[in-house]
């Protein structure tokens, strides 16, 4: 089962860092389950898209993923989407501290 | 039958066509995923299928993963391109059932590195790609896989 996810955004080194976990089951073509996976993640940075993404069931169960951002300001909102392979999707928002 | 009545009932058929056969195409252009590459299932028409079948070999593409991964299903893997002007960096695995794990687009605001858990089935090459100036360039990295974690 999909599930919640959990995100920090924080300042290092004059840029962002954001570290993503989303709770998803990511099952393969090879398993005997039902092929469910994330297919689409998306960051963004007060409501602008700064990466697309597109992945495959290659990654792993309860995908944990960082990203880093160009500059930054505690207070930035940073928004993290994902929407999979049967239509369901999920975000996070928070602030860089 | 008055032309009022006639006009309605032709609405009415447009509007189930629309329902029927237009909104699914819709939806799965909404998608956004490129269902060729990741259906490819050799590393070299994986790679051919997003647009970079000759890469040039370049040092300034760092990835950052375990020689060794005792379990398949959670293998680290970090990519670094130091390639100015990077606007996209692609995943292969190139013994993956199918090869392309990942691709991230790069736009204003975000810098060329990402760094997720993917699966590998076999001792492998991770292969990365990036995209800088209408050029591709690639590296590699071998990962022995002692079980496979496809299963998952």
């Amino acid at each position: 089962m999909a599930g919640p996810m959990k995100m920090r955004a924080s300042l290092s080194g004059g840029n962002t860092d954001v570290r993503v976990l989303m709770i998803h089951p990511m099952t393969t073509a090879q398993s005997n389950q039902p092929l469910h996976f994330i297919q689409n993640v998306t960051v963004k940075v007060n409501g602008r898209t700064v990466i697309d993404g597109q992945i495959s069931q290659a990654v792993s169960r309860n995908p944990v993923f960082s990203f880093r951002l160009k500059g930054g300001a505690k207070g930035d909102r940073i928004e993290v989407s994902w929407l999979d392979n049967k239509g369901e999707s999920n975000r996070i928002e928070s602030t860089v501290a | 039958m008055n032309g009022r009545r006639r006009l309605l009932r032709s609405a009415g058929a447009f509007a189930a066509v629309i329902v029927t056969g237009l909104l699914k195409p819709a939806l799965a252009l909404a998608s956004n995923w490129n269902k060729d590459a990741f259906g490819q299932k050799t590393a070299q028409d994986a790679l051919k299928s997003i647009g970079a079948a000759n890469p040039s070999p370049s040092t300034d593409l760092v990835i950052e993963a375990p020689q060794i991964a005792e379990n398949g299903a959670v293998v680290p893997v970090e990519i670094t391109s130091n390639i100015p002007g990077t606007t996209a960096i692609a995943v292969v695995i190139e013994k993956n059932p199918f090869p392309l794990a990942a691709k991230f687009d790069f736009l204003e605001g975000a810098l060329p590195y990402v760094k997720v858990n993917v699966k590998m089935g076999e001792t492998s090459d991770i292969r990365a790609i990036a995209w800088a100036g209408g050029k591709q360039f690639t590296a590699t990295r071998e990962v022995k896989v002692t079980i496979g974690g496809c299963g998952g």
